[in-house]
């Protein structure tokens, strides 16, 4: 086995988990948007609680949200081994720098810090809590039985009507969309995808989906804290 | 025209170096080389030592010239230091010309700097295994007019540095990756492909170089434009081959 | 001194199939005891260096680059030529030796031609196994063009970056060797002295560029692949760096120096701009293919080229050359855009410039077409010039770009020094008195990948590998290392007024006025007192800062530019020596009523040998007569 650690130890090969550990968290991405988004139904959170309770107890998805933290480990300290390699690479600096290179893809371990920061809130706000303390329980009647469900609609909806967090979450969709429009399109050239044909393409979905995902992301909690 | 200029000057590799203020009155045709002969002539007749910087063919191919000017390596065009022309600068700017800054270019005198970190990856496997006399007609290998062309843009690097320079990282990723796309885009370069990969991105490594973060400034600042495509084809070639190479078998040649 | 050229018996398509043959081998055990020096890694050095260390012997291999991938054969354009005869036009080995011979004006051996023409076809299939990636067809098979006004199309070519290309695959294959430990590379290292003992060549002497460290190597053969001494006239296409001091410093211990008069002097040159410019800037001598050259009819027309019309123009290469027209050689496109501007006729700001015009190309083929045959060229000219060629015709001048002179070695590449070779355009032999285009890495090429590796065995066969040493410690390396010292110390001591590069330009204009396109007898003596002037004042004024002890770019030019002016001096003496015009050496005093070169046959067909006789004293002219058995020497007519 000491071929992997070789290769996974290298530069490349560290490049290389920070772009898959990136990609499946792309793909997160969708899935929780997807998800969110019935908090925009107007069914009073029917939809959306129905969704947490899949999510809380389908054996798959528990699996796959053990290897989401996983993931997120692996960005966040692969990062941090490279962003040392990196610093000691370059000991002594410029006097004076005019970079050429787009802002966010120079900013990538900034950027991912403020969405570190928005995670911890996020986490402690509602995944931690709906862990650790109760819930208000709620329930509703489907084919004649009575379901009951983690009220996490109602959490959620109390959680926005602060402003700051609102502003926080708004802020931090704004740095999530700047670490993918570099994140999506440089994890695929990483993991040594490039063809004149497809590249394009790639680029392009990768620069929609970092505007069109983190937009629907802060749309939400604006559109509750206004709904009021 | 009149210039002022900020230069890095520091007399060996163990000593400290401050950036030093220096005044030239030059012609605008000159290229930048010039203006420093120009200076360093004028450094010499005052018996103050004159600058010290790489160059050699002066017309863009060697990639002897380095120095980072304004902020970006060779200036503020797309080419090589010796083939930019002091018209790009307005009278009475200031200009700050530093060397390559890398850990695996330690500075050797003023604006010199070691690159021979860039020779030590060649050795590791920047080539094909051909004895002289051994090849085969020029005409029995068909390479398709694309591929070849392709092939091309990877070997026009001539190993400058200014990717390094240019990268925050200090990462030689488009150098390596130029020459390991090169040979690996053509069929002479097939047999030992992956043995290249693997071992030349671990002598990269091992040199200090940093990792790539795809910002993209080696490629904008390459002089020869060398694609980061590379880096994507670099980067499959090591994946591949960290997944698949097989150890080297031992075998008897017999007596 | 007997002179004795080794040319093997035998028909001219035979020699060198005999002479391999007949060449003594080392026996592969063997190899491994032998040491080789190889100064330069060039396309000559680096091709010599990989070979050898293949073969099994032990090589040290020398650069003052920081890179071997830096040296000068790097900035070729154009092409290599090679007898592949692919394009089926009627090419092959005797044509392309009938045309290198020609074009050398019938100063070159005929048998070491021949010899380059042969192996001309290996050196294509190594450099493709190396991957190097000459321009394809659709059918992936190699193209060709047609090059330097030659009838057939030979000239093989990586856009505009041959010479890098093949460079690139040289020193990977330098690499491989320096990888499996066969070659030691030292790079930032200058030859400053060869060691002979015993009247064999058996070191060097070396400067550490960036500690000043003076060393001694010693080997069993030394070789010297150290390029041209074209920057003898301070302004020319060679890189800055470019020097001719491993060679003088050879010659000075006895290797013979031969016709270092012949200096090409290329005609596509950006002109010089002024008195600032450190280099001239060579565009590929293709674009002679679509480009017209001319200068207004009238003396002193100062209009811009737009505004000349057609029948105020003299397309003086079409008029005097009907059937060659703009496509005539080098040296003779040369000589006549001087000839136009000494007449008062140049243009540009400096008077020193003709016309190459591309606007009737454009009208026919269309700015796209000729966009994508000289796109490149363009872009330099428009960089370096701030002017665009499409809109204006470019201006062009000559500029000294190779040297056909070298040291003088036999038909195994050895010098008159047993053990000490010379490799590429470190050497005299194959171009005769003027180089054709895209023959240079052919040579370079030919002597380093398949000459050397074979004749320089024979040499070896001839010693013992285990009794026949000699160590640094020999009293004849510590009294060159001393030479080496104290003329290092005394550079730094003179503390004069003048920079290395005052001294650089003056003697770079002396030999320009007087040495260089045109000669004339009476110039080459006025040359002669002023260089001798040049150079006292040089031991007297030169003023080289700082010290020995470390990296000190004044100091290295300061020892190269010494051996310039003892190599001017000499230039001028081999020209005034040579009373006829032939190839790069144009004789005022020896040309038809038309400005036409006239050679002397029957007391000229010599290669001029001179032997350095000591400081000051004149050296001594030794001839070797030049045998012809297979050409008829016939006037070389472009009309």
């Amino acid at each position: 086995m000491n071929w992997l650690v070789n290769a996974l130890t290298s530069t490349i090969g560290r490049k290389v988990l920070m772009a898959l550990s990136g990609l499946f968290l792309i793909l997160f991405l969708v899935v929780h948007l997807v998800g969110n988004l019935q908090l925009l139904k107007s069914d009073g959170g029917i939809a959306f609680n129905t969704y947490a309770k899949f999510m809380g107890h389908n054996p798959l998805i528990q699996t796959v949200s053990i290897l989401n933290f996983v993931f997120i480990l692996t960005h966040i300290f692969v990062s941090l081994f490279l962003t040392l390699r990196n610093s000691k690479a370059r000991p002594h600096g410029y006097a004076y720098v005019n970079n050429s290179s787009t802002w966010s893809s120079r900013n990538m371990g900034i950027l991912g810090t403020i969405i570190l920061v928005f995670l911890v809130v996020h986490l402690v706000n509602f995944w931690g809590k709906m862990k650790l303390t109760d819930f208000g329980i709620g329930s509703y009647v489907e084919h004649d039985t009575t379901q009951d469900y983690l009220d996490l609609y109602t959490t959620t909806k109390a959680a926005f009507q602060d402003w700051w967090l609102v502003l926080l979450y708004v802020v931090s969709m704004i740095a999530l969309a700047f670490h993918l429009s570099h994140g999506f399109q440089s994890a695929f050239r990483t993991i040594g995808v490039n063809h004149p044909k497809y590249t394009p393409f790639l680029k392009g979905l990768g620069l929609a989906f970092s505007i069109i995902v983190p937009a629907g992301f802060a749309i939400i909690p604006v559109y509750m804290f206004l709904q009021g | 025209m009149k210039l002022n200029l900020k230069i890095w000057r520091q007399s060996d590799a163990s000593a400290s170096g401050k950036l030093v203020d220096y005044k030239v009155d030059i012609n605008p045709e000159m290229s930048f080389l010039e203006m420093l002969d120009v200076l360093n002539e004028e450094l010499a007749r005052k018996g103050e030592d004159p600058v010290a910087f790489d160059h050699d063919c002066r017309e863009g191919i060697c990639g002897a010239c380095s120095l980072y000017i304004n902020g970006r390596p060779h200036g503020p065009m797309q080419t090589t230091t010796c083939q930019l022309h002091m018209r790009h600068f307005k009278d009475g700017e200031t200009i700050i010309i530093e060397p390559w800054r890398a850990a695996a270019f330690p500075l050797l005198k003023d604006l010199v700097v070691d690159r021979s970190a860039f020779d030590r990856i060649n050795h590791a496997g920047g080539f094909v295994s051909v004895n002289t006399g051994s090849a085969p007609d020029a005409n029995e290998i068909l390479i398709p007019k694309t591929e070849s062309d392709e092939a091309f843009n990877s070997a026009a690097c001539i190993g400058c540095g200014a990717c390094v320079a240019a990268c925050k990282n200090a990462s030689a990723m488009l150098f390596v990756s130029a020459k390991i796309s090169h040979l690996a885009l053509l069929p002479q370069g097939q047999p030992e492909r992956e043995r290249r990969a693997e071992n030349m991105v671990a002598q990269m490594d091992a040199e200090g170089f940093g990792a790539c973060t795809n910002t993209g400034a080696c490629s904008i600042e390459c002089p020869k434009g060398i694609s980061m495509s590379n880096i994507a084809l670099m980067n499959r070639d090591f994946i591949f081959a960290s997944l698949t190479s097989k150890p080297e078998l031992k075998v008897s040649e017999g007596a | 001194m007997k002179l004795d050229s080794k040319i093997p018996e035998g028909p001219l398509a035979e020699k060198w199939t005999k002479h391999k043959f007949n060449l003594k081998l080392v026996n592969p055990a063997n190899k491994r005891k032998y040491t080789i020096i190889v100064v330069g890694t060039g396309l000559a050095g680096a091709a010599a260096a990989a070979s050898l260390a293949e073969l099994g012997y032990n090589v040290k291999a020398f650069s003052f680059h920081d890179s071997p991938r830096r040296a000068h054969s790097i900035a070729a354009q154009g092409g290599i030529n090679a007898a592949k005869n692919y394009q089926n036009d009627g090419d092959s080995v005797y044509r392309l030796f009938y045309d290198t011979i020609k074009g050398g004006d019938y100063r070159a051996r005929e048998a070491n031609v021949y010899r380059l023409a042969e192996v001309s076809v290996n050196i294509i299939d190594q450099a493709v196994a190396q991957g190097v990636p000459f321009a394809r067809e659709y059918g992936g098979t190699l193209a060709n063009r047609s090059f330097g006004g030659a009838q057939v199309s030979r000239t093989f070519y990586a856009r505009g970056q041959t010479g890098q290309q093949l460079l690139l695959g040289a020193y990977s294959a330098l690499n491989r060797q320096i990888a499996s430990g066969k070659v030691t590379m030292y790079t930032r290292t200058e030859m400053l002295d060869v060691v002979t003992v015993d009247g064999k060549a058996r070191g060097i002497v070396t400067r550490n560029l960036v500690t000043g460290k003076i060393e001694s190597h010693a080997g069993d053969a030394v070789l010297l692949c150290t390029g041209g001494y074209g920057n003898v006239f301070f302004l020319s296409t060679n890189a800055m760096n470019s020097n001719v001091t491993a060679a003088w410093r050879a010659h000075k211990k006895g290797a013979l120096f031969s016709n270092p008069c012949y200096t090409q002097i290329h005609p596509t040159c950006i002109p010089v701009s002024g008195d600032y410019q450190s280099k001239l800037t060579l565009m590929s001598e293709s674009l002679r293919n679509d480009g017209r050259v001319w200068v207004p009819k009238k003396v002193g027309d100062n209009r811009p080229p737009d505004q000349i019309p057609e029948d105020e123009r003299d397309y003086y290469l079409e008029r005097r050359y009907r059937s060659f027209g703009n496509l005539v050689p080098r040296d003779v496109a040369s000589r006549n855009a001087k000839m136009v501007c000494d007449e008062g006729r140049g243009v540009g700001p400096t008077k020193l410039a003709v016309y190459l015009d591309f606007a009737d190309a454009i009208k026919r083929d269309g700015e796209q077409k000729i966009s994508e045959k000289y796109g490149n060229l363009f872009d330099m000219y428009e960089k370096i010039t701030g002017e665009n060629p499409y809109k204006m015709p470019m201006r062009i001048y000559p500029a000294v770009h190779y040297t056909m002179g070298g040291l003088w070695v036999d038909y195994n590449l050895m010098t008159n020094i047993p053990g000490l070779y010379a490799l590429g355009e470190a050497n005299f032999s194959d171009h005769g008195a003027n180089r054709l285009g895209a023959s240079a890495l052919m040579q370079g090429l030919a002597d380093g990948y398949f000459v050397i590796p074979y004749t320089i065995g024979d040499y070896l066969a001839g010693m013992n590998p285990s009794t026949d040493k000699v160590s640094v410690d020999h009293p004849e390396f510590k009294k060159a290392e001393q030479e080496v010292m104290d003329m290092t110390k005394k550079l730094l001591s003179i503390n004069g007024t003048k920079t290395v590069d005052d001294l650089h330009k003056e003697l770079g204009k002396v030999m320009w006025e007087y040495c260089g396109m045109a000669r004339n007898a009476e110039g080459l003596k006025i040359a002669k007192q002023k260089i001798k002037e040049i150079k006292a004042d040089f031991w007297k004024n030169v003023r080289v800062l700082g010290k020995n002890e470390e990296l000190n770019q004044s100091l290295e030019k300061a020892h190269r530019v010494a051996d310039f002016i003892e190599l001017g001096e000499l230039m001028v003496d081999d020209a005034l020596a040579r009373n006829e015009s032939c190839g790069g050496h144009f004789r005022e005093e020896y040309q038809s009523e038309d400005g036409e070169a006239e050679r002397d046959d029957e007391h000229y067909a010599y290669v001029s040998c001179w032997e350095y006789k000591g400081p000051g004293q004149e050296e001594e002219l030794h001839k070797e007569e030049l045998i012809f058995e297979n050409v008829k020497l016939t006037k070389r007519s472009y009309k």
